[in-house]
């Protein structure tokens, strides 16, 4: 692929001061820009992470050792509930789509995003979303503590916080539907010309997809709250059986929205180790048009397995047959990627520069995640293993060294050509082995906790438990710890470095358009459309 | 490129740069759903704060789309932008039916496997036995604890049939409006455009007339159980749904009169038709699913 752009940014001098970043704070609060708003969108998610990794470390603190030490059983749910609500919402989905806004207009040649003012309104509402949130933490009765999963009845106990956790979720959907539909129409309308869509780049790929799947279930979930908040202020019975209703409809409900939900956090993850593995291997990636059609059927299955986080509620035999088998079957179209992405290392000359690390490791701990997934999608053998500590093992290792590592791959890979420096590779190094060593010491051993019996969400344990307890908490300060050479990193690299090149990397040669602009791209890219051929 | 090039290239994809409405709507929505928990948990001076949010909240809808309204008149929208409205609207539109799917999937599975199960249907034999034994597995129903009392329930071919015949004519009435805009005739176009949004408002008067009756003579409240929770959510979204979309229908009237849209270029009413036949879509729905069967 390549581009031939015939003036693009000599032009951005001679327009007027309508083109240039306001001043001040209105920049950031007025700005329709596509690179100001990503920006704001993985700064948000940065604060975010840390917030609810502080909470995931008093968790981890408590369950240090056995006894009840440091917090009361209330807070401690609490601190569950929103840890995990402020990373699926505030910390993994919004660094997607922070990615999404700075890359995928340049990976296009689109000008901007195709709707720049209802992507500042998706913006700021999300942080909307998290101060309704983060508001109920005060609340009297103490914030949500019922699960991030909000299950009926025990979360209809929560007290003043519970109008504000629902609506807090209903501002970040609308947040999400709105960033869905300005990712979907600037893919759909704004593509160079020539840009087919069998030459996208995988992580515009990726993100269309995943676009898609909020649309779908976003306002599902809306619907689920909604029932909640009848359910508890105004007499309805939707989830209450002595009124003819059922607890268990909400958990078909919210699993519609959750599965899909998982993979609106992995896909655009795949997109991102996609384009990685090939550039630090100097080839192309292996089987491009597999991956788009295996990213479809995945996102097309994820709506017909929803039930196998359910396998113990008590549904007819037929019902966990059917979701175990579409469930495994979603194994065929992941196991094309896991395969074509290491065929696209095959007989490559590769390099270990920090981005392609962080790709590897996800490569190998998202396999070890996908693993236990299957596991678990045996209906007899979950029931075993449901709601203890292998379940918290599994979501993590697809979450945390999945999800999580392809975002910090995907900052690796383009902060040089955000800010046109080169970071220090060095302490990026260091990040990257103290993350590794450290994610796997925090949750390889909630394995064997999961599998010896210790149940999720509860404070305190039996002392069997207690030596793996001590393993996994040592990993996660450790892990917390290491994540503040991160924000040190990308800081010192905003403000200043060696200059980054153009294609930054030796392998980025044609590997999308985001390389044909300067280093660090200009503050407008691509008004006049590149032409692809 | 010597020329200064002005805010809207003539040819080029109009992006907009700077605008503080959709930071106004984020804090208006904040302050708005902030003062609505407050409501619900029954804070003193909640409402102020709630109704303050709510008339920003309508401040910023006036005045953004004032703002599109403007640039769309003077021109600065190509066919791309054109598109990218029409996509993003049409997306819009999806995201609300699945908002509805999620009620109409409540409504199915409590009518078809947990109100049974209640009963005692399938492997549920012993939870009917030994937690609601005498319960009935009928639909309609409030449940084994007959929650909110007897009620009865409004048959389909009254008011809800006749409210179908209304919208279905609103339907109709725009598809008239719309084909007198593409041909220019604006007379007519003024009269079926103002036509839909009477019957839409008619529409809404007579569910209102419904619930009345519903509420004061046959005890089917929001409180009655499964029955009541599903019927007055399904039809009080879709009925909010008509409300907001019949005032944006007189919004587009009032553009009309004032002598906006060509017969070539007028997505505002397309979009808004869109919206129309959404809600007429979903009100079959109900009327099937809710009230007939
Ligand atoms: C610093 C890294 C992290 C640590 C140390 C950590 C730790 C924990 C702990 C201790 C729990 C409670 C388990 C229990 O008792 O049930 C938990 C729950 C959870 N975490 Fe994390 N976590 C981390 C990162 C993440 C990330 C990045 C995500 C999502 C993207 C995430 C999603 C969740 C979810 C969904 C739950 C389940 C909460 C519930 O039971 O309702 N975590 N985490
Ligand atoms: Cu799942």
């Amino acid at each position: 692929m390549s581009a031939s752009q015939t003036h693009g940014h000599a032009a951005a001098h001679d327009h007027h001061d309508e083109h240039g970043p306001a001043k001040g704070i209105m920049r950031w609060l007025t700005t329709t820009n596509h690179k100001d708003i990503g920006t704001l969108y993985l700064v948000f998610s940065l604060i975010m992470f840390f917030t609810g990794g502080a909470m995931a470390l008093v968790i981890r603190a408590e369950l240090f050792m056995p006894g009840m030490q440091l917090v009361d059983p209330q807070f401690f749910n609490t601190m569950t509930t929103v840890h995990a609500l402020i990373m699926v919402f505030g910390a993994v989905m919004p660094a997607t789509v922070g990615l999404a806004n700075w890359m995928i207009p340049l990976q296009i040649g689109a000008p901007d995003m195709a709707l720049p003012r209802m992507n500042n309104f998706s913006f700021w509402l999300l942080v909307a979303a998290f101060s309704l949130l983060i508001l109920s933490l005060f609340m009297p009765g103490g914030g949500p503590a019922a699960g991030w999963t909000l299950y009926p009845p025990l979360v209809l106990q929560t007290g003043d916080a519970f109008p504000l956790a629902i609506f807090a979720i209903h501002l970040a959907g609308a947040s999400s539907i709105m960033g869905a539909i300005n990712i979907i129409v600037t893919i759909m309308n704004l593509r160079a010309p020539g840009m087919t869509l069998l030459k996208m780049p995988l992580f515009t790929w990726t993100w269309l997809i995943t676009a898609y799947l909020l649309i779908a279930v976003m306002p599902v979930f809306a619907g689920a709250v909604t029932m909640l908040l009848t359910d508890h202020f105004f007499g309805t019975t939707f989830f209450a059986a002595a009124g003819g209703g059922d607890p268990v409809l909400y958990q078909h409900i919210f699993w519609f929205f959750g599965h899909p939900e998982v993979y609106i956090m992995i896909l655009p993850a795949f997109g991102i180790v996609s384009e990685i593995i090939p550039t630090f291997s100097r080839k192309k990636l292996f089987g491009y048009d597999a991956m788009v059609y295996a990213t479809a059927s995945i996102a097309f299955l994820s709506f017909i397995v929803w039930a196998h986080h359910m396998f113990t509620v008590g549904m007819p035999l037929a019902g966990q047959m059917f979701f175990m088998l579409s469930t495994m079957l979603i194994a065929v179209p992941t196991g094309v990627k896991v395969f074509n992405w290491t065929a696209t290392m095959w007989k490559g000359s590769l390099t270990f520069e920090p981005p392609m690390l962080f790709a590897l490791a996800f490569l190998f701990l998202f396999t070890i995640g996908g693993f236990s997934g299957l596991m678990m999608a045996i209906a007899p053998a979950d029931f075993q293993y449901h709601d203890t500590y292998f379940v918290v093992a599994h979501f993590h290792y697809v979450l945390v060294p999945g999800a999580v590592f392809a975002i910090m791959a995907a900052v690796y890979y383009w902060l040089p050509k955000w800010t046109g420096h080169l970071y220090d590779m060095k302490l990026a190094n260091w990040h990257f082995w103290l993350s590794t060593i450290f994610v796997n010491l925090l949750f390889f051993p909630q394995h064997f906790l999961g599998l010896a019996g210790m149940p999720r969400r509860i404070p305190d344990y039996s002392t069997q438990f207690a030596d793996w307890n001590m393993v996994s908490s040592i990993g996660a300060f450790g892990f917390g710890l290491s994540q503040l050479l991160f924000v040190y990193i990308i800081v010192k690299c905003a403000r200043g470095g060696a200059k980054a090149s153009d294609h930054v990397w030796e392998g980025a040669y044609n590997h999308g358009l985001e390389w044909t602009v300067p280093s660090p791209a200009p503050y407008h890219t691509f008004e006049d459309a590149p032409v692809v051929k | 490129m010597a020329h200064a090039q002005t805010a809207h290239d003539a040819g080029k994809y109009y992006i907009p740069h700077g605008s503080k409405w959709p930071i106004v709507g984020a804090v208006s929505l904040f302050v708005m759903m902030l003062g609505a928990a407050a409501l619900l948990n029954g804070v003193n001076v909640a409402p102020f704060i709630f109704w303050a949010g709510f008339a920003s909240v309508l401040f910023m809808f006036y005045g953004w789309f004032g703002t599109v309204i403007g640039e769309s008149q003077a021109g600065m929208y190509n066919a791309g932008v054109d598109k990218s409205f029409r996509m993003g609207m049409m997306w819009f539109i999806f995201s609300e039916v699945m908002f509805f799917a999620a009620f109409f999937g409540a409504l199915y599975y409590a009518r078809n496997l947990s109100v049974p199960w209640l009963g005692g249907e399938g492997a549920k034999y012993l939870s009917n036995l030994f937690l609601w034994q005498d319960f009935e597995p009928t639909w309609p129903t409030n449940g084994p604890a007959a929650v909110g009392g007897a009620f009865e329930t409004i048959p389909a071919f009254g008011l809800p049939a006749i409210n179908t015949a209304i919208l279905l004519t609103s339907g109709v009435t725009i598809t008239i409006a719309h084909h007198a805009l593409q041909a220019g005739n604006r007379g007519l176009l003024k009269i079926f455009l103002g036509l839909t949004f009477l019957l839409g408002f008619f529409f809404v008067y007579l569910q209102a007339t419904e619930y009345a009756h519903a509420y004061h003579e046959l005890n089917l409240t929001l409180g009655s159980g499964i029955y009541g929770s599903t019927f007055f959510m399904l039809t009080g979204f879709h009925g909010l749904h008509v409300t907001i979309g019949a005032i944006m229908l007189v919004v587009i009237w009032l553009r009309v009169m004032k002598g906006h849209f060509t017969p070539k270029h007028h997505f505002a009413f397309e979009a808004v038709a869109w919206y129309w036949h959404f809600v007429d879509v979903v009100w079959l729905g109900l009327f099937i699913f809710v009230y007939w069967l």
